[in-house]
Formats: structure tokens, sequence, C-alpha cells
């Protein structure tokens, strides 16, 4: 696997929206082809190599590149987007939109990510070791597809709005979440291993949500249906099942009416 | 004095009976002419298809509802953004595009007349403002009559002149092209909570039944005279079986005589057909009625239809029939947007996917090109998407590859997950019959603009009409692979609008001189109707009169149809 190494040398005044940071992208392209993908700064149509010292060649195919970014990215969206094989390895903090619709392969970032992480997101394993923004796993404004597979972790904490019209995959969250978790979910396995102050499971068609600490406020729509025991990404244990949310429309497979389901540590 | 001369291309006009022999088309001052002089700038078209500019009879283009769509689907304009060239503005969107994309797209495909087939009187201001922001193309908008109180009250007691008089009142008002009729009936009956299905269903309260709408309004539209006919989306669209009820509403015309100074042979115009042409009495044994209802059309004359063709794409359907849009977001649980415009109508948008591998949607795109080609008189039978409904009008080109080639069908057919339940259900497989470019161009351009009542201006390459020219990349004397005809029509090779060129190369270059068409009918004074209109303000409606008129300055450049109906 070859290695290219962006670091950030020039700060950008606005945002910068650098969706071409992708392995897909990179594949095949040497350092000086790297630095003259584009990039937009607002309005205007520039080049990483106008805020990134690009070292390394990428290799034949996405498969075979990983890439290393490095520097302050809070000014930097759109990294890992669409991505669908090879690894990114992210040294410090996002902007928005990180790991957007990926499709395959290892994003990592070491800090902390803005809104939008990993929405619309298909395949791959995107591992978050600081804290993520809003609407992460979501579903792009407006799209009723949101997460449809892959893994995502969070090591801290999340916003609001974490798996918001899930469809598939796997959401983690190690720490705490803001309010809203799993709406309009019809698919996929969230797991929060810390709080939710409400609105957990809200329009919930189907899916699963787990979680470990308290929930202030429980949606009115969820009904309690039994304890079980299980084991829970390396946590074996007693939980409280509840079914809802009980205001939506649910389907019938095999005679028996399909409910999303919440489960919640004893 | 600015003059051009369209040299040595191969010239498809119906309206003057040309079947793409070599010919040479001058312009000046905007219009067609028979002759130019040596100092005309000359286009050469040799090896090239010209055509007039093509006129859209059908699509929601503007408004309310359509804004409802780009506001409530943003997730539609994701990643469809094209940044502004030298001749053209930022524009995106894919079933819902932006004003300017509207404008750019029409006129790559060289169309140059797109009608707004719904508005509502009282949203007709947001109407003319999109209508004013969408670059190139001319545009009328028919206003909406079908659920509108004042017409059921005359209508119930038999009263045409004072329909009439209503109508050229609210023409006026709202500037407004035609009579448009969606779900006669269905839509007031929604506001009960209840429908509309066959003609002979009453409206509650109203106590008038959808046959009493349509023909009351096809006698007031011919005792005004008004350019284009009676324009109706029919009750009980897109159900299994409606195809009786389509043959019922099109008999109505039967008792009509077209009555008008356009050259207009027709009294009712019943649009996207395909939606219309079901059988079957569920979604299971759902199957093609296009050949019973084109073998009706075929052999009644004063009628004519739009395809409405399935793109098999996901857009975003958009209808003044309300209840329809309720039924379907209870099919496929996406959002729903839903109105009640007070004393005039309704509407409804849900975003919908037809895809290639669902059975009722391949019936449905075969249905669509059926309607086509079983057409014995392609002056009477015009090609459409029902834009965005049931599909973008972006797909045009698409559609007339799979109608000028069996082979593009066959190639489709083959690809559809339920070929052979949907060759069971349809007639499409059997149907050998290829498109000509004449049949075409009557399709897209002399037939539309002939129904609407502008056939001395538009869609024709006479002298004395429009200089709206469309030159495409196509040599007729060549055979053509699928792809290659679609390539041609997406992008034309040049694209002139009222004789200033548009489009060169597939790429604008000029935002144009667009204006705007509506019906001025003058009717004897009619103390009655305005006393009423003057009422049911004071009544009912959320605003005054006083502001309700679309102002003339909501029209940059108008271009007035004027009627005489004072008796």
């Amino acid at each position: 696997m070859e290695t290219v190494t962006l670091t950030l040398k020039n700060q950008p005044v606005l945002f910068l929206e650098a969706d071409n940071i992708s392995p897909d992208i990179f594949a095949g392209k040497k350092a000086a082809e790297i630095a003259a993908l584009h990039a937009y700064e607002g309005r205007e149509q520039t080049t990483l190599g106008k805020y990134f010292e690009v070292t390394g060649n990428a290799g034949a195919t996405a498969d075979d590149t990983k890439i290393v970014v490095k520097g302050d990215l809070t000014r930097v969206k759109y990294i890992g987007m669409k991505m669908s094989a090879g690894e990114v390895l992210v040294e410090n903090s996002t902007d928005m939109y990180t790991g957007a619709w990926m499709l395959g392969g290892k994003l990592l970032v070491k800090g902390n990510t803005n809104a939008f992480t990993g929405i619309g997101m298909k395949g791959g394993e995107l591992v978050i070791e600081g804290d993520a923004g809003n609407y992460l796993g979501a579903a792009y404004r407006g799209d009723w597809r949101g997460m449809q597979g892959g893994l995502i972790r969070v090591k801290g904490n999340a916003g609001s709005d974490t798996g918001y019209f899930m469809n598939g995959g796997t959401i983690i969250v190690e720490g705490n979440t803001d309010v809203h978790v799993g709406t309009h979910m019809e698919g996929g396995t969230i797991i929060i291993k810390g709080n939710i102050p409400s609105k957990v499971g809200g329009q919930m068609v189907e899916g699963t949500i787990y979680v470990f600490g308290a929930i202030d406020v429980m949606m009115p729509g969820f009904k309690y249906v039994k304890d079980e025991e299980l084991e829970v990404d390396g946590y074996t244990g007693p939980f409280a099942l509840f079914h809802g949310d009980l205001g939506e429309r649910h389907p019938k497979r095999k005679g028996q009416i399909v409910y999303g389901r919440l489960f919640q540590k004893i | 004095m600015s003059e051009y001369v369209i040299k040595n291309g191969f010239v498809f006009d119906p309206v003057q009976g040309i079947k793409g022999d070599k010919a040479d088309v001058a312009v000046k001052d905007g219009k067609i002419v028979k002759n130019v002089s040596s100092g005309a700038k000359v286009i050469d078209a040799s090896g090239k298809t010209v055509m007039a500019g093509a006129v859209e009879i059908h699509a929601h283009i503007a408004g309310p509802k359509v804004n409802e769509g780009r506001n409530y689907r943003p997730e539609d304009k994701l990643f469809t953004y094209k940044p502004k060239t030298k001749g053209s503005r930022m524009a995106g969107g894919f079933s819902i595009p932006t004003t300017f994309k509207t404008g750019y797209e029409y006129a790559r495909m060289g169309y140059t007349v797109a009608m707004e087939a719904a508005m509502p009187p009282l949203y007709a201001r947001h109407v003319h403002e999109e209508i004013r922001d969408t670059p190139i193309i001319d545009e009328g908008a028919y206003p909406v009559f079908g659920n509108n109180w004042f017409v059921m009250e005359y209508l119930k007691n038999g009263e045409i002149e004072n329909t009439a008089a209503y109508i050229a009142w609210l023409l006026k008002a709202s500037k407004g092209y035609a009579v448009k009729v969606v779900n006669p009936g269905g839509t007031e009956a929604w506001s009960w909570g209840l429908n509309c299905l066959t003609v002979n269903d009453p409206v509650p309260y109203f106590d008038i039944t959808p046959a009493e709408i349509m023909t009351g309004l096809m006698e007031a539209n011919e005792y005004l005279g008004l350019p284009h006919s009676m324009h109706v989306h029919q009750n009980s669209l897109g159900n299994p079986g409606n195809y009786t009820v389509t043959l019922d509403s099109l008999k109505l015309a039967e008792k009509i005589k077209p009555n008008n100074k356009f050259g207009r042979e027709t009294v009712m115009h019943s649009t996207h057909i395909q939606f219309h042409s079901y059988g079957g009495e569920n979604w299971g044994n759902f199957e093609s009625k296009s050949k019973e209802v084109m073998d009706y059309v075929n052999k009644q004359k004063n009628i004519t239809v739009d395809t409405g063709c399935v793109t098999l794409d996901e857009t975003t359907t958009m209808t003044a029939d309300g209840p329809f849009e309720h039924h379907l977001t209870e099919l496929n649980h996406l959002k729903w947007a839903n109105i009640d415009v007070e004393l005039e109508t309704g509407s409804g948008v849900v975003p919908y996917i037809y895809s290639p591998d669902i059975k009722v949607c391949e019936i449905q795109w075969a249905i669509g090109l059926e309607i086509a080609l079983f057409t014995k008189d392609h002056m009477r039978t015009f090609i459409t998407t029902d834009h965005p409904n049931a599909g973008p009008f972006t797909r045009y080109p698409r559609i007339f590859t799979w109608l000028m080639s069996a082979e593009a069908r066959k190639q489709r057919i083959e690809s559809f997950k339920h070929s052979a339940k949907m060759i069971d259900a349809t007639h499409i497989a059997g149907m050998d019959k290829e498109l000509s470019l004449y049949e075409l161009a009557q399709m897209t351009r002399a037939g539309p603009a002939k129904s609407l009542g502008l056939s001395n201006i538009y869609g024709g390459l006479a002298p004395g009409m429009d200089a709206d020219i469309a030159v495409y990349n196509f040599n007729p004397e060549k055979e053509h692979k699928p792809d290659e005809i679609e390539k041609a029509f997406s992008a034309a090779a040049y694209v002139m609008k009222a004789g200033m060129p548009v489009v060169i190369d597939g790429e604008i270059v000029s935002n144009g001189n667009k204006r705007t068409i509506w019906v001025d009918a003058k009717t004897s004074e009619n103390p009655q109707v305005m006393r009423d209109i003057r009422d049911k303000f004071l009544k009912y409606y959320s605003v005054t009169m006083n502001n309700y008129d679309v102002a003339s300055h909501f029209l940059t450049n108008p271009r007035v149809i004027e009627v005489d109906a004072a008796r």
C-alpha cells in the first residue's frame, strides 16, 4: 500500500470543500497531480496544492492507497467523501461531511468531526476517536435514504439527530448523544453507551436501538414488552425491550407486525 | 436589421408539408421570410436536421407546487449544480430544476415554447414570477377551473354565458392562457374527504357531476372562441381499470363543435393519457388499455391527447389532483405535501421512483410509448412526460429514441426485471412502428401549436412565423444507434429563438428575449358575474379583489392573444 501525506500549510479563509481527498480520486496519481486536483473555497475553484503540502504517490487503485491528512482541518469539509476502498487517516479534527456517502474502506479521525459525518453511508468503517457533531450517519436533508450499511464508531459523544432515517448498518457512540436518535429509522442498529436526553426512536418503523445509559424522557409511542439477556458490543447483561413507535406504520412479516426495537440496559 | 440563412439542412416542417428536403430557411428581424439579402449571416446545416422550435403543451414548470417540490426535496438538487458559464447562470435540480435550468434545458433540446399546465389563480403571481425568471422560452400558464366554485354554481344552473364571462375575467386577472380542468369535481370533493372517480360521481354540496363540469367548460370555451380547447386531466387518474372512465370523458366531446378564429379544429385536449389507459382490477392484474383508448382517439377527430410517457426515473409527482397525491403517499410512504386553494383548487406533491425492477412501472412505461405508436394522426397526439409526474422533461430525447427505434425498445424490454410479465400485459413487444422525423415534428411542433391555436406563430417554418428554429446533429440519410439519437436531440447544434441565436453546439449562448403569452378575451359587460365575484371576495376569499389581479408589471415581455367574444 502506498501512502500520500497531505499537510495543511495554508489555512483557508473560508471553508474548503475538499471532496477530492479520497483514495478513489487519488488512485494512480503522483504527488504533483494530487496537488493539482480541484477544491472549492467559497465560490472560487482552487487546488488542493494551494492549502496542502502533498508528499508521496498514490497506489494504482484505491485499495492500494492510504491518505494521511495532517494539520488543523476544522475548516475542511468532505474528507473521504464517497470513498469505496483504501484508508484515510486524519490526525486532527475535521469540519462537516467527513466520510459522507462512504462506500467502503477505512476512515479514522483522531480528533472530532462536525455535522453530517458519514451521512448516507453504504459501507466501510468510519472511526472517530473524539466527538461527532449533529446528524451522524443520517440522511441528507430531505432524503429518506439514510445510512444503509457499514460501521460508524464514535469514541466520544455525538450531537443530535444520530441515525436520522437510518436503513441499515451500525452506529456505535461510546459516550452520550443529544436529542433525536433513530428518528424515522427503518433498519440497522444504533448503540449508545451513554445517556440521551429524549426523543429516542420517534417515528421509528423498524431497526434496533440499544441504550446503556439514561433516557430522561421516553417517547410516548414506546411500550415495554419484556426483559432480555443480551450481548451488545462486548457487554453481556439484561436489557428491557420496548416496541415502537406505535404511532407509526409497521410492516407485517409471517403474520407478525414488525416494530422498531428499543433496548435499555437495566 | 439582423438577417440569417440556415443553409442546406434536411428540413422537416409539417406546416408546409416539407419532409426532409434540403432547403434553406431565411430569417429577418425575428421572423421567417422568403428571402434575405446577400449580407445575411450563414449557418451551415448541411448533414443536419432542421425543424421549428418545439412546443411543450403540458409541463409543471412554474408556480407554488413546483416550488414546494423544490423546497421539500433538497435531495433532488444534490450533486446536480452546474456553475455559471459565459452565457448562462448557475443552474441545478433534476426532476424539479431551477427556473434557469428549466429554460436552458428546454432550449438545448430545441424547445422554444412551454406551457405551465396548472396555475392556481390565487397564486398566479408566483407562477408569473417564476415564468419571468425562466430564460429563453416563451411561456403561458393554464389557470385551473374544474373545481372552481363559480364554475360549479353557474354550470349547475346551465349558465354557459356566465361561465364564459367568469373565465374571461379570470384569464385576464391571472394572465392565463387556457381553461385547465384537473380531476373535475374530485379535488373539491377531496375537501370533504371524498373523490369523484367516475364522470357521474356528484360533487358534495355543489351536486354537479364531472361530466357536467367538462361539458359546460367545453361549451363556454367555444362560446368565447379561445385559442386552445378545454384541457383536461381526467378523473380516476392512475387507477387500474380507469380506461372506461377515460372513454366516458372523451365521448363528451362528441356533442361539441369547435368555434374559434385560430385554426383549431378540436374541443378537448386530454392530457397525460398514459395515466388514464389502465386495465385490470388491481396492481396484480394491471394491464395496458392503450389500444382501446387510442382506437377511440383516432376516430374522434375533435380531440387531441398527449402521452405522459414514463421515463423510469426518480421524480417528483405534483398535481392539482389532491386526492390522487394522498393515494400515492399511502402507497409509497414518501413525504407528502397538500394544499387547499380556497374556492379554486387544491394540490399535492409526492416523490416517486419509477423503477425498471417493478412490474407496474414497466407496464406504465410501455403504455406511454404505445399511445404514441398507436396514433394514426400525429397532429393530434403529442409527446410529453407530464413533467415531472411521469419523469423530467429533460428525458424527451430518450423518449424520442424509444419511439424512433424498435431496437432501443427491445434493449430496454430485455433489461427489465419482469419483462415476460410486462410483455403479457402490454402491446409494446409486438410493435415494430418507428416514428419518422416528420411525425416527430408533427407531435412536438406543428401539432401542439395547432391545438393551442398558435399555428400561425409557432411550430412551423413558413414565412411570417416566429424564427424559432432548431438544428440537430442528425443526418436522416444515415443509420443511427439508439444512443446516437438520444445524443443528437439532447443538445441541439444550433437553436434560434425569435431570430436570436440562443444555443450553439449544445451550449447556451444567450438568455434570449422570453415572452409570456396570455389570452385577453373581451366579452360584453356582465353585471351579474361581476357582482358574484365581488360578493365571493367579500364573503370567502382571504384576499381582497384589489390584491388578486396579476398586475401588468409581473409580465415584463407580454404577448397578448386577443379574442373578441362580445355579443
